[in-house]
């Protein structure tokens, strides 16, 4: 491996996903300004962030390759990596270390796993959904690659403000499910609005020669919840609060199935 | 089988009855089971002191309409297959209720 560079906070950035502001520190104010072009609308300024991580940046060469994601918890200290990226962080401390090259995708990467376990312990979760606010209330779209979240966000009519068109920042909050605009863009490539508003539904997606929609059984809709939440962990904890979000959430969000050809006016339906 | 057999849910496992439906995730892997009524009722039973064939005569056939024998060789066939996935603890003797379980069953 080769020899990694110290952070020594000569440039930070603070970005702010679903209230949640995170400070990134690095040796290289390259990075930090390439980073506040890339979560544009996310980098808050004066800002306390929450969680704290120096990013020690390595030579590409040394930091090249995908595979699957680990993710361990090790007393009370998480450790997470693929080919591209090793991160550490410490929940009591909220501190951690990211080694990385210098791209915005490993790190992409790394706050997408901090966030899907801070969620978990809070009854919310990062799914596989396009989502978007229309008078005043959020609607998810989820499915699997294909099932056309993106598709539904391209459809979106004017009055509708996209929150992601890839993946859907769900947290609970005490007076209900709130969906978050995040910048982990899809095939769209438009990062989401940075804004919040409460879950009126969730529609499961398929693709048909019609536009409908159909009410989904309790146990349906967890199966399919779950199995479009992003869960990175193999860890008991994290998995039965994954569980139990899913289960809550489907008893207190409509969720239904939501058949479309696509074309605009599945969006009629959408209100 | 043994027919003293007890049955007990493993303490690594996440459940909650969905509608008419059992939902189960394992803890360690996210795997997903569901379990129909008549098999919730034995996991629901699954106490690890009631033997399987008591809760089959008392539960399963007082609440459907179904001979014991025929159920309880249901009831073998669905616990084997529970008991591979890690769902169930099986044991020809009574196995005490993981503590477990209570905190992630409601």
């Amino acid at each position: 491996m080769a020899t990694l560079t110290t952070a020594s906070a000569a440039a930070d950035v603070v970005i702010e996903i679903g209230g949640l502001p995170i400070r990134l520190s690095t040796d290289d104010p390259a990075f930090v300004e390439m980073l506040k072009e890339r979560y544009a609308g996310f980098v808050t300024f004066g800002t306390n962030a929450q969680i704290e991580f120096d990013v020690l940046l390595a030579p590409a060469a040394s930091m090249m390759g995908h595979g699957e994601i680990r993710v361990e918890r090790e007393s009370g200290q998480w450790s997470m990596g693929r080919g591209d990226f090793e991160a550490d962080w410490n929940p009591r401390t909220a501190r951690g270390i990211i080694r990385q090259s210098a791209n915005p995708y490993s790190l992409n990467s790394v706050l997408r796993i901090v966030h899907t376990l801070l969620l978990a312990e809070q009854g919310g979760f990062l799914v596989h959904a396009s989502s978007a606010v229309r008078n005043g209330r959020a609607f998810l779209f989820a499915g699997v690659s294909g099932a056309g979240k993106t598709t539904m966000a391209r459809l979106a009519p004017p009055d509708a403000t996209l929150l992601t068109d890839e993946i859907s920042y769900v947290r609970r909050e005490e007076d209900g499910y709130y969906a978050y605009g995040t910048p982990f863009a899809g095939d769209l490539g438009r990062l989401g609005e940075n804004m919040r508003a409460p879950l009126a539904a969730l529609y499961l997606l398929t693709k048909g020669t019609e536009n409908k929609t159909d009410p989904l059984g309790a146990a349906e809709a967890s199966r399919a919840l779950l199995e479009n939440i992003l869960c990175f962990a193999h860890d008991s904890e994290v998995v039965r609060s994954v569980f139990a979000a899913a289960c809550d959430f489907v008893c207190r969000v409509p969720t239904r199935r939501l058949t479309f050809v696509p074309d605009a006016r599945v969006w009629e339906m959408i209100a | 089988m043994s027919e003293k057999c007890y049955i007990a849910r493993s303490s690594r496992i996440a459940a909650r009855m969905m509608g008419d439906e059992m939902m189960i995730m394992l803890a360690p892997d996210s795997t997903l089971f569901t379990l129909n009524e008549v098999a919730s009722v034995i996991f629901n039973a699954a106490d690890g002191t009631t033997p399987l064939e008591v809760i089959v005569a008392e539960r399963v056939c007082a609440e459907f309409d179904v001979e014991l024998e025929a159920a309880l060789k249901d009831a073998e066939q669905v616990v084997k297959e529970l008991a591979g996935h890690g769902v169930l603890l099986v044991s020809d003797e009574p196995i005490p209720q993981p503590l477990a379980f209570a905190q992630v069953a409601r």
